[in-house]
């Protein structure tokens, strides 16, 4: 099926009651809670493997003037060190997936530079830490606000080639000059680190076989269809030579949409030991060899007329990545689509510096375009007397501002009234005005929206003699509740209890599809998944006799007036097989598709100390047809979370010196603990989008986060009276504020 | 991690032996802070001496009135002991404001007491450190400084020290109870216990080769409020930017009878001022004992707000103890 007509009424509409949309628990949640569940690290599908271990370099620029590994090579153990100079030919770089150990110049800190591979995980840790590296030491560049000049306009991402880096629209100079309100504020947002439980982990073997060598690797990946042809790439093996095998995944936020040199050096190394090779990064590896989100620099110019009423809208952003790397943050391009204004420009540029590789992170450009731009709205709003609701309902567009196409459903005022309803808005008082015994108490709103794609996927189905439907995909579940989606569509097209339904996961000898990122998970593997199961559906009913047309499944059997014919008699001894495909098509370029939310966040402020504590957070989002009314709130108060480390607390520090970040570890780099999160909740309005995918859903994954920063900050500002333009908004921030103000009174 | 030799010595005495004479042997009783610098091979005992055994986790009290902590007494359950919460309130809060309840179960009074910095120089070996490698140079001076100190700070050093529970048992004044490895017994002030960086910020502690922590010990309650006021970004499962333990008495009209103020995140060890008890004391003023309290304070950049932190939290502090 391709996407160019919106979908008909469908067998999810006929049953309000049917299995999809309940809160089903996890269908994997038992297996995980038992630690029956394998991750990659634990899986023993391949025998006898030897254990490495990545020695990282310790500068973040020059070159390797030598390696001596002659220590580790006699270290107890020790089966393996592989170098630049020993390690096997590797081919093409691909997307962001890099040839490893490549020669004496050194990039950034914790690029690895050696392997150490050996009987045991202690023995190659240990080998490891005696291999000893010499450097003639470069002067690195690290900060993005030094190197801001060096800015240049880079080439639109890989994965989407369409979308333009900068946009502009009318006369913004021209309308923000003659604006009689104008804002023109700059906020910075730092370096975040994906800090997902399960760290990166493969264990990788080759196979001979008549056709040449093949590849196998147990490893944790979001997207195992787009890591064969990168790893295929690197590894110079044709993207079929590649299996990757990935059932279940610790989380990753964006931090596993790709191979990271772990999976790479683990092949590598197997190749020449002639066996499995495992490997994991240690969690201090995880913020150097794995991806971060990048820092930000952003400059939001806003132009209103004294009503409110935007005319220029500017979004510009400034953010880094390593040397050689192409990846930027897309923090503006939300902004193309959120609020009506005729007279606007959004610019991207991007600074190489010797850090490591940046990459996407839950909801890249949006989570942190929004911490920006919803701020400023903040201020605007401030600036008019205006109530920031009242603000967006002003500017709300009637059709998407750049594009100039109509939106598929936008309920974005309805989140918002909604929302601010149940939160109880009206409480609001004036900045700084609200006091609650040593807490200066404030509310704080946000928007929230995210781009909803829909990607190529496939799916398997069989009907087996047992009457069990067995479904197969090369889909992901990184923990967000795909397997129980999938045996929700599953059981609910064909009529099956959630017990008939098995859902088989995460290995690239499936149908192949989306994998989990991008929001696109749920819509794209569920949408393929629906399709085979209409197929099935089709054939299961030609050979009962039974026009499809007319058909109802319920109950195990296909039902038509008063004949039932059971699934179990017309699968047969030998089951019955469909297949599934679904892909974007033209309704995708004629109509902006995005999920709305508005946040609504309360704060305490230390009227002492400027800590700040999290009192209450409710989100109110739309996002289609919910599949699963447990999971899609755990995605979105996961999502909300997440906003609220990035607004308090989240923050990769960069000692310039040596180019590195300085609080490398969980103890030091801080995300929300429970004690943050004491009350957040979060409700869906109803909503089908018939233009989005054939379940009528939307994207969930990464809505939560959007915004959900910025409403908390908005909330600071509000009990404070203090605007702090520069994340996280930390004690010390507060502080200087609490103490300016102090000090203006007395004088 | 080094490959090292494991014993677990019956008495002890042959513990404190063990490793007087094994050249790099080291005590381990919780582990929590030593396993975690081995991984990263910023300690690297050629012998782990298991303590865990030895007959050290009894909480007794004393003839004088006062409570006797055995060394291996866990954090979770001196924080829960009754006589803690009843008369040393100041220990139990600031026990219970520290680490999270997995560590609490693990961790052990002496081992609270020996625990390391947490200056990210000193946790990544790629990195100078005066402590980790004497005479190679302190990173953090001139470096990211949010969590050093600003007191009794060298050109040597300038971490703090992270414990929550050592601020609390210097203001209650405890005193450690050790046994050296030919049996002798000493007694060291909290005071004197832990040091000053100087220009040998890796020795840490007066404890000498070999002898081991067998007890701390608490003087007979003192009367007052019992405050343990820690400062952070993250509610829970972070070390403090500051912390002030308190037990302040006061008198009502804003007069204050006796106080104990004790610091933590501000400098190498608890920091405690008399000169700041005393102005308190005298003057009733929380700004007069903080100026005592960051007397010669000074900052290194992104730590630069604990001082201004500090006075207004001890003003907050002694606010609430005098509060009616």
């Amino acid at each position: 099926m391709e996407m160019n007509q919106p979908i008909g009424r469908t067998p999810l509409d006929e049953r309000p009651d049917g299995l999809v949309g309940r809160p089903l628990d996890r269908v994997d949640g038992p297996l995980k809670v038992t630690g029956r569940a394998p991750y990659a690290y634990e899986s023993r599908a391949l025998k006898d493997p030897a254990y490495g271990y990545i020695v990282t370099a310790t500068v973040a620029a020059g070159t390797i003037t030598a390696i001596d590994a002659t220590a580790a090579r006699n270290a107890p153990g020790t089966i393996l060190v592989m170098t630049h100079e020993n390690v096997p030919e590797q081919g093409e770089k691909k997307e962001q997936v890099w040839p490893q150990l490549q020669g004496r110049e050194v990039l950034f800190y914790g690029q690895p530079v050696a392997f150490v591979v050996a009987e045991t995980f202690e023995q190659a840790r240990a080998a490891a830490l005696l291999v000893k590296v010499n450097y003639d030491r470069a002067k690195p560049k690290g900060l993005l606000k030094e190197n801001r000049g060096a800015a240049y306009e880079p080439k639109p991402m890989t994965t989407s080639p369409t979308v333009k880096v900068d946009s502009a629209l009318g006369d913004f100079d021209g309308a923000f000059a003659a604006a009689p309100v104008q804002i023109d504020v700059e906020y910075t947002t730092p370096t975040q680190i994906h800090a997902q439980m399960e760290p990166h982990a493969t264990i990788a073997a080759w196979e001979t076989g008549p056709d040449g060598d093949s590849v196998v690797l147990y490893s944790a990946n979001q997207m195992p269809n787009r890591g064969q042809p990168a790893l295929g790439s690197v590894l110079k093996l044709p993207p079929e030579k590649v299996r990757i095998v990935t059932p279940y995944i610790g989380g990753g936020f964006g931090s596993k949409l790709q191979a990271l040199p772990e999976a790479t050096l683990a092949a590598l190394a197997a190749k020449v030991v002639k066996r499995p090779v495992k490997v994991a990064l240690t969690r201090q590896q995880e913020f150097h060899v794995g991806t971060h989100r990048t820092d930000t620099i952003q400059r939001v110019r806003l132009g209103a007329d004294k009503d409110g009423k935007l005319n220029a809208i500017a979004h510009e952003s400034w953010s880094d990545t390593a040397v050689g790397d192409t990846f930027y943050e897309t923090s503006a391009n939300v902004t193309r689509s959120l609020y009506a204004a005729p007279n606007r420009i959004t610019r991207h540029r991007l600074v190489n510096l010797n850090m490591p590789i940046a990459s996407s992170m839950r909801a890249p450009g949006e989570a942190v375009g929004q911490l920006a731009f919803e701020c400023a709205m903040d201020e605007l709003a401030e600036r008019l007397n205006l109530d920031p609701i009242e603000l967006r309902i002003r500017n709300e567009p009637s059709e998407d501002p750049e594009k100039k196409i109509p939106y598929s459903t936008r309920r974005l005022v309805d989140c918002m009234k909604e929302g601010a309803a149940r939160f109880g808005w009206d409480k609001r008082g004036k900045p700084g005005a609200t006091r609650d015994g040593q807490w200066l108490v404030g509310l704080g709103v946000s928007a929230a929206a995210r781009q909803n794609p829909l990607k190529p996927s496939s799916a398997g189905v069989r009907l087996g003699p047992d009457g069990v439907l067995t479904v197969r995909m090369a889909m992901t579940d990184l923990g967000t509740g795909t397997y129980t989606i999938l045996t929700q569509i599953g059981g609910e097209m064909l009529g099956l209890p959630p017990e008939k339904v098995r859902v088989e996961l995460g290995d690239t000898n499936f149908p192949k599809a989306a994998g989990s990122g991008g929001s696109f998970g749920a819509g794209s593997a569920g949408s393929a998944l629906y399709v085979a199961c209409d197929n099935l559906r089709q054939a299961l009913a030609a050979k009962a006799g039974i026009d499809p047309a007319t058909a109802t499944f319920s109950d195990g059997a296909v039902n038509a007036g008063d004949r039932s014919v059971s699934l179990t008699d017309l699968a047969g001894p030998d089951g019955i097989e469909a297949k599934g495909e679904i892909k974007p098509g033209e309704l995708e370029k004629k109509f902006a598709q995005y999920s709305y939310g508005a946040h609504f966040a309360e704060v305490g402020v230390d009227v002492d100390t400027g800590e700040i504590r999290l009192r209450r957070m409710l989100g109110c989002f739309t996002g289609g047809r919910i599949l699963n009314a447990k999971t899609a709130r755990s995605q979105a108060i996961g999502g909300m979370i997440f906003g609220v480390g990035a607004a308090l607390m989240e923050d990769a520090v960069i000692d310039p010196r040596y180019s590195y970040y300085v609080n490398h570890d969980l103890a030091e780099y801080h995300v929300s603990t429970h004690a943050d999160v004491p009350d957040v909740d979060a409700f869906f309005l109803p909503e089908l989008d018939d233009k989005a995918n054939p379940l009528k859903s939307k994207g969930l994954g990464e809505l939560g986060i959007c915004g959900a920063g910025a409403s908390v900050a908005n909330a600071i500002y509000n009990a404070t009276g203090i605007r702090i333009r520069d994340y996280p908004m930390t004690l010390d921030k507060v502080l200087k504020g609490l103490e300016e103000r102090e000090t203006q009174r007395r004088t | 991690m080094k490959a090292f030799t494991y014993e677990r010595p019956a008495t002890v005495q042959d513990a404190a032996k063990l490793v007087a004479e094994r050249p790099g042997a080291t005590f381990i009783a919780g582990g929590t802070n030593l396993l975690d610098l081995m991984k990263l091979q910023i300690e690297t005992p050629a012998t782990l001496v298991d303590v865990n055994r030895l007959p050290l986790a009894k909480v007794e009290d004393t003839p004088e009135g006062g409570l006797r902590i055995g060394a291996l007494v866990r954090n979770s359950d001196l924080a829960a002991h009754p006589r803690v919460r009843k008369d040393y309130a100041v220990l139990s809060r600031a026990l219970l404001a520290g680490a999270s309840g997995q560590l609490r179960n693990k961790a052990t009074t002496a081992g609270n007491l020996l625990q390391r910095t947490r200056c990210y120089y000193f946790y990544d070996t790629a990195m100078p450190c005066n402590k980790r490698e004497p005479g190679s140079g302190c990173s953090a001076i001139g470096g990211f400084t949010r969590i050093m100190a600003v007191v009794g700070t060298s050109d040597h050093c300038i971490a703090t020290n992270p414990s929550d529970m050592n601020v609390a048992m210097r203001a209650l004044d405890a005193t450690v109870e050790t046994m050296n490895p030919d049996g002798a017994m000493r007694s060291i002030p909290m005071a004197d216990f832990h040091r000053l960086p100087g220009d040998t910020p890796q020795i840490e502690t007066d404890l000498r080769k070999g002898e081991i922590i067998t007890a701390v010990t608490l003087p007979k309650p003192i009367v007052g409020t019992h405050l343990y006021r820690k400062v952070r970004d993250r509610a829970s499962y972070a070390f403090a930017t500051i912390s002030v333990a308190a037990v302040i008495a006061a008198e009502g009209n804003g007069r204050v009878g006796s106080a104990r103020l004790a610091f933590g995140g501000l400098a190498h060890k608890p920091w405690r001022v008399a000169a700041a008890e005393e102005a308190l004391v005298r003057t009733g003023s929380a700004d007069a004992a903080a100026d005592a309290v960051l007397k010669g304070a000074r900052g290194y950049g992104a730590n630069d707000f604990k001082i201004p932190l500090t006075r207004r939290t001890l003003r907050a502090v002694v606010a609430q103890a005098t509060r009616a």
